[in-house]
């Protein structure tokens, strides 16, 4: 139900009963690799095209799905997912694949998080037993479309981040009051869209810092929470740069944390050996940290509650070439393990 | 064209400076300087080359051997090291004719999956086009330039 301005809270408690995490080769060399389920050795997973091997990250996270959970196609009811490659085919095609009636959803790197509120109502109001939901990015693809050939010896500056080759999935369903350790969606707040009228397309953590901040602080405020409520506070895929903005941002709207609560994913993937720049970016960021990294340290018992806010950069290589600035979006969603302090 | 920032624009974005890591600009220039000059000193290895052992005058010298460079600078884009070597080098590796022939090359290769018609000879100049046009015009209008100069005098 609605809480405050922008905030969903669930009051059912729609679980995320198995998750799912595909990584390219890069990704497999990092801090988290053997946290994920299927790692891929080499960028082109033997397809012949980079879209086509996006795809398969789609159709192998969701297959995971099935083989953890035991389930078919006929028990899931909806699929809510993205990416971020033109008009969303790889995510398109795996749901060709999949046969699963099928909401493809579009906010950038926010698409994660935009797609677990989603899939957390509708399941939260009866809408739906089982939805599957999550989003991918492929390096390759994604450098093609927003930047330049991969293959192009272009430098790039210190504030450019590393888009993520990965799919990151769950499986939202009702929870199961009986059983322990169980992560369950409790809350989300839904963003709105923020200008502050950067145009580096080399520096998205810093545009979209203000929008991580502004759904963070609203969060807390319609759901009237304590600032040290969650146990950790992870934003998608801001980078260094974006995640000291935002920090410093909530900081001057006299909202205090701990410095170590407040995380990104785009942080927790790569080792200091791997040259990304500023970390991490792309749909499948904090997809495939969520799904993986942070469901199993909440399995661990390491964190009883987190808040995760993705953030996406709106904008296209279009509109920056025609000189607009880069809107951005956050949406945050609040996970907590059944059965943890209340 | 720019539009103009509101006061809260403006404000986010000098905080947002102070955070921002800054481009290593005398570390860049350096890096550029020891790659671009690398790639000279082959290139000049490769036209002595020519001279020694082939009829080339110093004149005569500069096709075969830009051609030489561009087919090294394809090896090595195949192989996927001038993106990293650009990485380092910047416009030390952008600037010589290997990076013209990288910038061709690298969409060559990345459009191939579109088929040889549209996506290679469709996409093949994407990056490269700019360059060539415009270097065809500016040298149009100094050429110009020249020629209107010299009747004057």
């Amino acid at each position: 139900m609605l809480k405050g301005k922008q905030s969903w809270q669930f009051e059912n408690k729609p679980a995320i009963l198995v998750s799912s995490s595909v990584a390219g080769p890069f990704e497999g060399k990092g801090k988290i690799a053997n946290e994920f389920d299927i790692v891929y050795d080499e960028l082109w997973m033997k397809e012949d095209s980079f879209e086509k091997a996006h795809r398969l990250l789609v159709e192998d996270a969701i297959q995971t799905i099935f083989t953890k959970s035991n389930k078919t196609q006929g028990d899931i009811q909806f699929l809510i997912a993205g990416d971020l490659i033109n008009l969303m085919t790889p995510t398109n095609f795996a749901a060709s694949t999949h046969q699963i009636p099928y909401l493809g959803i579009y906010n950038a790197c926010a698409t994660s998080m935009e797609g677990l509120a989603m899939a957390s109502f509708i399941v939260n109001s009866g809408g739906a037993q089982h939805i599957i939901t999550g989003a991918s990015s492929h390096n390759a693809a994604a450098e093609r479309q927003f930047r330049y050939p991969t293959e192009y010896g272009g430098q790039k500056p210190p504030t450019a981040q590393w888009t993520v080759t990965g799919a990151g999935f769950g499986l939202i369903g009702q929870s199961n009051p009986q059983m322990k350790n169980q992560p369950v969606v409790a809350s989300s707040t839904i963003g709105r869209v923020i200008d502050m009228g950067l145009t580096d397309p080399f520096n998205m953590g810093g545009a979209m810092a203000p929008a991580a901040a502004e759904t963070i602080y609203t969060h807390f405020e319609d759901l009237q929470l304590a600032h040290d409520y969650y146990d950790a506070i992870f934003t998608g895929d801001l980078g260094e740069i974006g995640n000291e903005v935002a920090f410093e941002l909530l900081a001057e709207r006299g909202f205090h944390i701990t410095r170590e609560k407040f995380q990104d994913c785009g942080l927790m993937i790569y080792g200091d050996d791997q040259e990304v720049q500023s970390g991490g970016s792309g749909a499948g960021c904090s997809a495939f940290v969520l799904y993986s990294h942070i469901l199993n340290e909440m399995k661990r018992g390491i964190y009883k509650r987190v808040l995760i806010c993705a953030t996406g950069a709106l904008f296209s290589p279009l509109s920056f070439q025609q000189g607009e600035t880069i809107p951005c979006i956050a949406h945050a969603v609040a996970i907590e393990m059944l059965g943890g302090a209340e | 064209m720019k539009k103009e920032l509101k006061p809260e624009q403006k404000k986010y974005q000098e905080l947002q400076q102070k955070h921002e890591t800054k481009r290593p600009v005398l570390a860049n220039c350096m890096k550029a300087f020891i790659v671009g000059g690398l790639i000279c000193v082959i290139g000049q290895a490769v036209s002595l080359f020519y001279m020694y052992y082939f009829n080339f005058t110093e004149k005569t010298v500069g096709n075969p051997t830009v051609a030489t460079m561009v087919f090294f600078s394809m090896l090595l884009t195949g192989f996927g090291i001038y993106d990293k070597l650009g990485q380092i080098g910047g416009a030390g590796s952008a600037v010589p004719v290997t990076g013209f022939g990288n910038a061709v090359i690298s969409a060559a290769i990345e459009h191939k999956t579109e088929g040889f018609v549209l996506g290679v000879g469709g996409n093949i100049f994407k990056l490269a086009g700019a360059v060539i046009v415009w270097g065809v015009f500016s040298a149009f209008v100094v050429a110009l330039i020249k020629t209107l100069w010299l009747m004057w005098i």
